[in-house]
């Protein structure tokens, strides 16, 4: 008996489907497993598994200033594009929340155009636009075009968020003499902080892993960590990569913990 | 404006007097004005360096270079063959990859619905995490993995199933396995959740009555099931159309895609008006597809992908 749906199918009968399931799970995690071990080889050919270990490729990636000098350009954007992608998009996703404005169908389709267009779509744009007032290969510019992209999904995130919490307690709030902001910064904002938090990891990870636009936008001092790696594997299979990531992997799961331990906190 | 605040302002007008309704208007308007005020910052970003760029492009695409208004920039898409097999290698990999990973997926999100939640959720780990990774570190792994002394090659060859090495990268094949690899959680997520809203009653249903395992699940859950495949299948197509990291890395040159095209002409040729062209028709394909599913499936390609 199937323990959950209560099926007269046994496990041994659905065998199959738990193999080809257990396949396809692993096609989708075989390169993050085979990546990281073989950032630890000793060699230039990226053997698997790798004849001798070491942290050379890691060396590589620390000692090169042009490796290091992306990194920092790629995290000062990132936390940037999340400082400013998050207050706006709350303060996008209170109103649309309130939905007392007739225009909240339109603002919503305007709000969610940056996740509909294509992106290679919003680098051209991006970029013309950019050649004509000046800011291709400025941190500036790069921030703003991926709050742009951040901004929606900091929304549809503290939406969701919203939608489990009565607005009502906020009234109550302000009928007793709390002005907006502190209404909401004492009363709401507390009982919506993971949704809050969700959509600003969203934000960075949206930034930090963009490639597209910064491609068209960055380079020079600006050039994003992305943009060179982009660079570096139209080239040659480059294992000081392999190193590189790692470390995202490794960031990725970080982050993915946080907003699993902050989902599940919203549930309850 | 005041269309908007009437409403409150005539409840009180039969027992209150003028100043009442004076007051209660303009703090209906205040309201509106400061939660339009604080969409206004998000509006203005996305209309600045979205939308008016995207508008822009439109324009130009409609010039030719000496600035007259002409569809030149259109009817070299279907006069010039490079542009028409462009076009072709496009839709060949946007099908070939949905197909395969809607074989790969339909199993995967049908196991995950069917076994234990617990189960599921630590399965669903292993979906989501190469879904937070960067795609260029995915594209490498394969590049890695697939290249003619990668992992696949050297183990074939070990086994003694080949002699030569394949060709699995900078190829038309390359560039398939690295974009299923990117777009299968696309069509899984939209899948496992419509399929975890399927009543397990109706199977039981359907089993109590007679049918065997295999007539149950042709009959009645594989029909319930095809909505959320169909989101998960328009959302996948479409985002193949244009994508860009994977065919450019793992295609060597060789499969050259719409958005690769567009990259071209516009950072290689600096030929704008072609290039706007082609984003122009790109979003036109791609508002169209999603447009006339969403109306087909009555919305449900907007809740498997809203509710998120």
């Amino acid at each position: 008996m199937s323990d959950q749906t209560g099926l007269p199918i046994t496990h041994w009968q659905r065998l199959w489907l738990y193999v080809v399931g257990g396949l396809v799970l692993f096609f989708l995690i075989a390169p993050c497993l085979i990546i990281v071990p073989m950032s630890f080889s000793d060699t230039t050919l990226l053997q698997f598994p790798p004849p001798s270990w070491s942290l050379r490729w890691y060396h590589e990636y620390f000692g090169s200033i042009e490796w290091r000098d992306a990194t920092i350009v790629s995290v000062k954007v990132a936390v940037m594009t999340t400082l400013l992608a998050t207050p706006i998009g709350v303060a996008a996703a209170y109103a649309m929340n309130a939905s007392v404005l007739r225009f909240t169908g339109i603002i919503n389709m305007i709000l969610t155009a940056p996740l509909i267009i294509p992106v290679i779509l919003i680098a051209i744009g991006t970029f013309f636009l950019y050649a004509r007032i000046g800011i291709n290969n400025t941190l500036t510019g790069l921030v703003l075009a991926h709050t742009v992209l951040a901004i929606p999904l900091v929304v549809l995130t503290v939406l969701s968020g919203f939608r489990s919490y009565d607005m009502n307690q906020e009234r109550v709030a302000r009928s007793l003499g709390a002005g907006r902001l502190s209404a909401f910064w004492q009363v709401t904002a507390p009982q919506i902080r993971f949704s809050i938090v969700s959509g600003a990891l969203f934000a960075f990870t949206t930034s930090f892993d963009e490639v597209v636009v910064s491609l068209f936008i960055s380079g020079g001092d600006t050039t994003t960590l992305t943009r060179r790696m982009f660079s570096a594997l139209r080239d040659e299979v480059d294992p000081t990569i392999a190193a590189i990531s790692t470390c995202l992997i490794v960031l990725s799961i970080l982050m993915l913990s946080i907003a699993q331990i902050l989902g599940t906190k919203r549930e309850k | 404006m005041t269309a908007v605040v009437t409403d409150p302002g005539k409840r009180v007008d039969d027992d209150s007097g003028e100043l009442n309704v004076a007051v209660l208007k303009r703090n209906a308007r205040n309201e509106v004005w400061g939660l339009l005020g604080l969409c206004s910052p998000s509006l203005f970003l996305v209309g600045l360096i979205i939308i008016l760029p995207v508008g822009w492009l439109f324009w130009l695409s409609l010039y030719d270079e000496n600035g007259m208004l002409s569809f030149v920039n259109y009817e070299r898409f279907v006069e010039q063959s490079s542009y028409v097999k462009t076009f072709v290698t496009t839709f060949e990999v946007s099908f070939g990859v949905t197909a395969i990973c809607i074989l790969l997926g339909y199993p995967l999100a049908y196991m995950l619905s069917q076994i234990p939640r617990r189960a599921a959720s630590i399965c669903m780990i292993l979906v989501i995490l190469p879904f937070w990774t960067s795609v260029l570190v995915r594209t490498y792994a394969w590049l890695v993995i697939l290249q003619r002394k990668g992992l696949v090659n050297d183990w074939l060859i070990d086994l003694g199933i080949i002699n030569q090495p394949l060709a699995l990268v900078n190829n038309f094949t390359g560039v398939l396995i690295g974009m299923t690899h990117i777009m299968l959680p696309f069509l899984v997520l939209p899948l496992y959740a419509s399929m975890k809203s399927i009543s397990a009653d109706y199977q039981r249903a359907g089993m109590n009555l007679g049918a065997g395992p295999v007539a149950t699940f042709w009959q009645i859950f594989f029909p319930l099931s095809l909505p959320g495949l169909a989101a998960g299948v328009v959302i996948t197509f479409v985002l193949c159309l244009g994508f860009f990291v994977t065919p450019a890395l793992m295609g060597g040159g060789k499969v050259i895609m719409w958005a690769m095209r567009m990259q071209q002409t516009t950072s290689l040729y600096a030929n704008w008006g072609a290039g706007s062209a082609l984003g122009v028709l790109l979003l036109a394909v791609t508002f169209g597809l999603l447009g006339f599913f969403n109306w087909l499936l009555r919305g449900q390609i907007k809740a498997a992908w809203g509710g998120k």
